[in-house]
């Protein structure tokens, strides 16, 4: 087990296809973000930035390559967990472009549900809601339908969904996108204090050119492969 | 762990409500139809409890009075009276006529009896029993004539002194109990003009209208006026006596043919309602996979509405099961809504029908397991596209 890391990839390649038709969407990435860091993954469109979440979601196998998890390999030339869907459950929250709250759940059981599908009993699971929507501001809505919720109060609300099984790792999917400048940045701060808060390791995959002078550190991602750099890291107050 | 089928159910359950009320009114429809059926049946065993018979003496190598015509002597009751372990016997008369009052005119089977003998209404709700010889009638209450009501049947008016119930034909038509010999004339008496032109047949043909035989041609046309038949004998067994022993006798020494109770019912049931109970069949098992294509098109287009919820409820680690469990539900919960407002419309629209309309608890009992298992197998097409949603859908785009 290596401590302190929150999530670690070395020489990640996927290949989609076989033969003269093959298509190398990842050739040897390499990436490592520590608790409680947010760093972003950016490129251009057909770089790879989506196939690269999606192996690090746990939802299509790489080709090759080695992935540690918490400290704990869970990938390493074949999948090291047998069940992926509780590894994605309990280990990786996930931030969509648009929030894709469940829309008949109120706004506690949409960050409850994670909770209570790993099987902690509901009360528990409505305490911990309440909890990450407090922390996100969001607790006056707890009761509300999520229809009833303004874009930056869904996006707080899917944040707190991710982090309700306080998994090690977050992967956010442009979790901007939709969002003015100044909502954008909003939700910036509240990642990086949440990331703070609950030691959790944050992937930001964006183009926003708002939020990317906000990172510290930045993993360029192009044809496949991997470059790391230091971002400006501008204040986020 | 929440109900997530009962979120979604209350989440839109005005849709749910409107889309389980139409499938729910196909249900009351698909009852009705069994409820039709039942009335069938239930209508001929009222007809053979209500006869008040043990044996049905009719015609030789018919199936009458029923489902074939028939027609015996009317002094043939008098032989069977006689007969070892009969204890009563009586003609009757069936004859299913258009009966009219005041310009309109009431489908029914006109039933000609002896008072006090099988045959006769054994109860009446409203009013007396016929007891004049002539042109009293009871009716049913399905004729929706009232007592005092003049009703016409053939030439001659007849009052309404008593209503019975339930006194149906296998055809569902009401019954019109009328004075043997009235009914006798309804059904065998020729009108005047064909009774003319029958005398003037008779009396142009040498060989009836021969001369030096005086008094041959009026004997000839009396009998051809006057009809002395009747459609059946019913007769009641003696307690203790077998009806199946008595059956043979008549059937051995009198060439009639007698029916018992079991084979009256076979006859009633299994003959003459048979195609009838078949197509009732066939539209019960139209309206069930109806039904089923109605829920599993419903079913899998919410499911369909539902995609991007579903891919991100699998991302973030929700069992297949789960989602299944929950498309089920929902087909269960529209299955259980159609099933009770099928019901109730069933129960509120069934009495309107012109005929009996049976709803046994044991057909609803039959019919919720029957919607329950149609509407299980209908959520399958929506869980196999649920199952088949990629997670990896709800990242990217």
């Amino acid at each position: 087990m290596e401590k302190g890391v929150g999530i670690q990839i070395e020489g990640l390649s996927k290949r989609y296809g076989a033969g003269d038709t093959a298509v190398d969407a990842l050739k040897e990435v390499n990436m490592s973000v520590a608790p409680g860091e947010v760093v972003g993954l950016i490129g251009p469109s057909g770089s790879g930035k989506t196939t690269l979440l999606k192996c690090l979601g746990a939802v299509i196998e790489p080709t090759q390559g080695r992935m540690t998890l918490g400290g704990e390999v869970i990938y390493d030339n074949g999948w090291k967990i047998k069940d992926l869907r509780v590894l994605r459950r309990d280990r990786i929250g996930f931030i969509f472009q648009a929030p894709y709250l469940i829309p008949f759940l109120d706004v506690t059981d949409n960050v409850a549900l994670l909770p209570m599908l790993a099987g902690r009993p509901n009360g528990e699971s409505r305490a911990r809601a309440l909890e990450l929507l407090q922390a996100l501001d969001v607790a006056h809505r707890a009761k509300g339908e999520t229809s009833e919720l303004s874009g930056g109060e869904q996006q707080r609300v899917s944040i707190a969904r991710a982090l309700a099984n306080r998994p090690p790792v977050i992967l956010a999917d442009e979790p901007t996108a939709p969002l003015d400048s100044e909502r954008a940045l909003a939700v910036m701060r509240i990642l990086n204090q949440m990331a703070t808060q609950y030691q959790t390791a944050i992937i930001v995959v964006t183009h926003d050119e708002k939020i990317i002078p906000t990172f510290k550190r930045i993993y360029h991602i192009r044809d496949g492969r991997t470059v790391e750099e230091a971002g400006e890291g501008r204040s986020l107050e | 762990m929440i109900s997530l089928a009962g979120r979604d159910i209350l989440h839109s359950w005005g849709k749910f409500v409107l889309t389980g009320l139409g499938l729910g009114l196909l249900i009351g429809v698909t009852f009705t139809m069994a409820g039709v059926y039942r009335g069938m049946v239930d209508d001929a065993r009222v007809l053979l409890n209500n006869s008040g018979a043990d044996l049905w003496v009719v015609q030789k190598d018919t199936l009458g009075p029923y489902a074939e015509s028939s027609s015996i002597p009317d002094d043939v009751y008098r032989g069977i009276l006689g007969m070892p372990g009969v204890a009563q016997a009586a003609n009757v008369t069936y004859l299913t006529m258009q009966v009219r009052k005041e310009g309109t005119d009431v489908r029914a089977m006109v039933v000609g009896f002896a008072p006090g003998q099988p045959g006769e209404p054994n109860y009446l709700v409203a009013g007396r029993r016929i007891t004049r010889s002539h042109y009293e009638a009871v009716a049913d209450v399905m004729s929706r004539f009232n007592v005092g009501d003049r009703i016409r049947i053939r030439r001659h008016e007849y009052t309404v002194v008593g209503l019975t119930r339930r006194m149906v034909s296998s055809g569902g038509d009401p019954m019109v109990f009328i004075p043997l010999k009235d009914a006798q004339e309804a059904q065998f008496l020729k009108d005047n003009d064909a009774i003319v032109n029958s005398r003037a047949r008779t009396a142009a043909n040498p060989a009836l209208n021969r001369p030096g035989v005086p008094g041959l041609l009026e004997a000839i046309e009396a009998s051809q006026t006057s009809n002395h038949n009747v459609n059946a004998v019913l007769v009641r067994v003696a307690e203790g006596r077998s009806a199946e022993a008595v059956a043979q006798g008549i059937r051995r020494w009198k060439h009639l043919q007698a029916y018992t109770r079991a084979q009256m019912e076979d006859i009633l049931i299994a003959k003459l309602i048979a195609t009838a109970s078949k197509q009732i069949g066939m539209f019960l098992v139209i309206l069930m996979i109806v039904s089923a294509a109605i829920v599993a098109f419903i079913i899998y287009t919410m499911t369909l509405g539902k995609i991007r919820e579903i891919a991100v409820l699998k991302l973030i680690g929700t069992h297949n099961i789960t989602i299944s469990s929950m498309i089920l539900q929902q087909a269960l919960g529209l299955g259980l809504i159609g099933f009770v407002v099928g019901k109730i419309a069933a129960t509120i629209w069934g009495p309107l029908f012109p005929k009996y309309v049976l709803l046994l608890p044991e057909d609803a009992a039959r019919g919720f397991v029957v919607v329950m298992v149609v509407c299980m197998l209908a959520s399958t097409l929506a869980i196999r596209a649920a199952i088949k949603v990629d997670p990896a859908t709800a990242i990217g785009g």
